[in-house]
């Protein structure tokens, strides 16, 4: 596919790498060094979260469709002593250990942990990340949280049951809540490994970056989805220390009454708390500081993905690509003064609400450049409705959704109504789910031929878009209509109120559509497991793409590329006139006369 | 297949228009507001919902257009081979950067009003002050001396009770947790956070009995947070206050005419 003529050096390469790394199962599959091991590990585990997580929500979906019926089949072997009933105290359970998994334990490493690791030396055309071994320690670091979060479902009184923003002083004594006893220091001390992790990833994922692109590969010349992954990496590495001297406070405040985030004379159940002195608000600081820059980390990635899978299959050039390189170093810049929106309720001062509340209406901005762009990508190319294709365009589709509705919530007037109602369960559910997730998923079916050598099914791949789509927006579109009543966030059982009586035969229609939607996974996870072992076999570049990836075997070996790349372009250089296919991938060199690099003009 | 794609995402625009267009009909909307302030935040959920209508309804639109126009099976035009344009990025940085703006100092008054604008300042004095605890509101009336934290001040519980057409200020505590203050027939929302004292300040429009509601998680029991609102002429709840009054200086327990508070 390259007419690039592989010097000597490529030959040695290859060859030192054939025979130099005989390596033992052990450092090959379990501790091992290379990049897309530890990327396909991060991909397993995530993905085995998902289940988890989703199996939460679905049992928080049963409760709010049938409040106390009966769960069927499970109900009786989990909660034999309610009669197979939810309780009111698992419910909280439910929810909070529910976000918790999904935005930690799947969006976070998903994203960064297995499409980063797995895409960022591949695409800059490198053999390996800058810090192999921090690399494998970034994989081994998850493995403690994991043991801290499954383990606190078995502690007295169960898993965190306070919410995944853990808000002291709910949080702080065990007598506040069920799940505030070990369940929650379990939680914090879970939280501070995966923020390890990170870190440990995002120092990474800067440094080779910067340092170990291939000859020719400027800045401008990266693929989205690596400029993503250095923004990301870059917020990450300003944001985590922040959210980890928080949690640790909350450690102490739990553990051996510090009272950071507890004030003077608190009577909790009947009990006198801790020494006092501290501010309940501080924490809540604290923890938006990290965790709303944590929603761009959360889809920033997935942004990068969808630009680099929507230009390959409108056969284009990604329209716009230096605005699309600055709307998301301009999202990643406002996202660290934006925290206090999630604040406009708590208390906090009226006039900083409304300084939070220009600079949230500000960051919609950037956001709009990025979906105009999408669709100026499509306008007229060739597009080829591929699965991939599918997942990256309902992005974009769900992502409008999630975006605008953010500026209802930005408003603090209109915030004063639909803050902590199913309204902002609708809107976190089209960024995260709509947005981010289907870009996984599109991810997924897009670089799965490069990750495992075979294709997945098309036709069983639309199946799995297609039902997930409608049974998504099923789920999560009345939301909005039930925040627009009012109908609280986080209630076991809302119906005993007389303003909300009239909502449940909409919830009971939005359990149907997520049952659904859960059920549908089975189709993804049947086609990626037969894809493994018996999809058909593809060559270097099934997709006709133009990046880097494509240019390495398919699977990579170790190394990743038998024949040193050199870059002569852009990676979106698609219907370029300076050659006769449809695509121009970055090391084919150009042919006599031509410059062969169009990406800087308009 | 390509057709069949592009009219999926046309469903979405025509869908999500007419999901928010018969919802009001059905009754599944902003429950009726019966406060002063309230016609504001309505006023801008309805200038921000035609406003992303029009943006969500045409960048959908243009989606499915673009699909349906430029599906690779009967698209015989060749790929239009663009970087971008300048000139449309410009366009479209600076309208939504206006509009955005635009709605920023919009809203700054109704903001004012529910939030900053503390009727405290000119004189007004607290007609209740409310205690959020794991699962109930306590509710505190300052009696015949006005001054909350005396003698004769009168106590009921997730019951209460305020004059229509008055402006009324509430002192938000909580004794435990955090604990939110929601009041949806009010456009009223504020949490409870230990620690702090909150104003909260609104005047009701119409007389009836409504719901209270705990809108920040407080523990397994947020669900059962629940508490009356009744909204009753001077009169009445001059009445009503003096009832509470004698009920708690009685030797013995009056039976009280209206139904006790659970």
């Amino acid at each position: 596919m390259s007419s690039i003529v592989a010097g000597s050096h490529g030959h040695d390469a290859a060859q030192a790498h054939g025979h130099s790394h005989e390596l033992s199962f052990l450092r090959t599959y379990v501790f091992s060094l290379d990049h897309k091991v530890i990327g396909i590990q991060f991909l397993f585990s995530t993905l085995l979260w998902f289940v988890v997580g989703g199996l939460l929500a679905l049992a928080v979906r049963w409760q709010l469709a049938w409040p106390w019926a009966e769960m069927p089949v499970v109900g009786r072997m989990l909660f034999s002593a309610e009669g197979g009933q939810i309780s009111p105290e698992f419910y909280t359970m439910l929810f909070t250990m529910h976000a918790s998994i999904m935005i930690f334990f799947v969006i976070i490493p998903i994203l960064a942990g297995a499409f980063g690791n797995f895409l960022i030396p591949l695409m800059i055309g490198a053999d390996d990340m800058a810090f192999p071994t921090l690399n494998m320690l970034s994989y081994w670091f998850m493995w403690p949280a994991f043991i801290c979060m499954i383990s606190s479902f078995f502690v007295a009184g169960g898993a965190a049951a306070a919410g995944w923003t853990a808000y002291p002083t709910l949080t702080i004594a065990a007598a506040s809540a069920p799940g505030s006893g070990a369940g929650q220091t379990l939680w914090l001390i879970g939280l501070i490994f995966v923020g390890v992790s990170s870190m440990m990833g995002s120092v990474n994922y800067m440094t080779t970056i910067i340092q170990m692109r291939a000859p020719g590969m400027t800045m401008f010349r990266l693929p989205m989805t690596i400029w993503a992954m250095l923004i990301t990496a870059i917020l990450q590495a300003f944001a985590l220390p922040v959210l980890t001297a928080a949690l640790f406070m909350q450690v102490l405040d739990r553990l051996v009454r510090t009272g950071f985030f507890v004030p003077e004379g608190l009577t909790i159940n009947n009990e006198l708390i801790g020494a006092g002195g501290g501010q309940t608000l501080l924490w809540q600081h604290l923890f938006w500081f990290y965790s709303h820059p944590a929603v761009y980390i959360m889809i920033l990635p997935a942004m990068g993905m969808v630009s680099d899978i929507i230009s390959c299959f409108s056969r284009k050039p990604l329209f716009g690509y230096k605005p699309m390189v600055y709307s998301i170093s301009g999202i990643a810049g406002l996202g660290f003064i934006v925290w206090g929106h999630h604040m406009f309720m708590s208390g906090m001062n009226p006039m900083l609400g409304a300084t939070f509340m220009v600079s949230t209406m500000m960051i919609a901005l950037p956001s709009a450049i990025k979906v105009f762009n999408w669709l100026g990508t499509i306008w007229g190319g060739q597009v080829q409705f591929t699965t991939p294709m599918l997942f990256a365009l309902s992005f974009v589709s769900l992502f409008i959704i999630g975006g605008l509705s953010g500026i209802f919530m930005a408003a603090t007037p209109v915030d004063i109504f639909i803050h902590d109602t199913y309204f902002i369960v609708a809107h976190i559910h089209y960024v995260l789910f709509g947005g981010t997730m289907f870009g996984v998923f599109g991810g997924i079916y897009f670089w799965f031929p490069k990750m495992f050598g075979r294709t997945m099914n098309e036709f069983w791949g639309k199946v799995h878009f297609f039902l997930t789509f409608i049974f998504f927006n099923g789920t999560f579109y009345p939301m909005h209509i039930l925040g627009a009543g009012g109908f609280p966030r986080r209630y076991a059982d809302p119906y005993h109120f007389e303003i909300f009586a009239h909502l449940q035969p909409m919830n009971q229609f939005i359990t149907i559509c997520a049952l659904g939607m859960g059920a549908s996974q089975l189709i993804f996870a049947a086609n990626f497991f037969y894809s493994l072992f018996y999809g058909p076999k593809c060559g270097r570049n099934p997709w006709h793409a133009n990046s880097l990836e494509w240019f390495a075997p398919s699977p990579p070996g170790h190394g990743n590329f038998d024949i040193q790349p050199i870059v002569y372009r852009g990676p979106y250089e698609y219907g370029s006139p300076e050659v006769d296919t449809d695509y121009y991938p970055q090391t084919q060199p150009p042919p006599d006369g031509a410059t062969g690099d169009t990406s800087g003009r308009h | 297949m390509g057709k069949f794609w592009s009219l999926l995402f046309l469903s979405v625009p025509v869908l999500g228009v007419a999901l928010f267009a018969l919802a009001p009909s059905y009754g599944h909307w902003l429950p009726r507001d019966i406060s002063t302030h309230g016609h504001q935040i309505d006023h801008l959920w309805n200038f921000i919902l035609i406003l992303t209508g029009v943006v969500f309804v045409a960048t959908e639109v243009l989606l499915f257009w673009f699909l349906w126009r430029y599906d690779s099976k009967t698209n015989r035009d060749a790929v239009k081979f663009s970087h971008g344009s300048h000139n449309l990025e410009v366009i479209w940085t600076i309208l939504p950067a206006a509009t955005l703006l635009f709605i920023a100092i919009y809203q700054m008054n109704a903001w004012a009003d529910a939030k900053i604008r503390n009727p405290a300042r000119e004189g007004v004095k607290p007609t209740v002050e409310v205690m959020g605890r794991q699962f109930e509101w306590r509710l505190r009336y300052p009696g015949k001396d006005d001054v909350l934290g005396t003698q004769d001040d009168i106590f009921a519980v997730n019951d209460l009770h305020i004059p229509v057409n008055e402006q009324i200020l509430v002192q938000l505590k909580t004794m435990d947790v955090l604990h939110d203050f929601f009041l949806p027939n009010l456009r009223i929302k504020q949490d409870a956070v230990p620690g702090m004292n909150i104003p909260v300040w609104f005047q009701a429009t119409d007389v009836g009995t409504y719901d209270l509601v705990c809108a920040e998680l407080c523990g397994w029991g947020h669900y059962k947070m629940k508490g009356r609102l009744t909204i009753q002429s001077r009169q009445e709840f001059d009445k009503w206050l003096d009832l509470k009054h004698q009920e708690q200086i009685a030797t013995k327990p009056v039976e009280s005419t209206k139904e006790a508070s659970p």
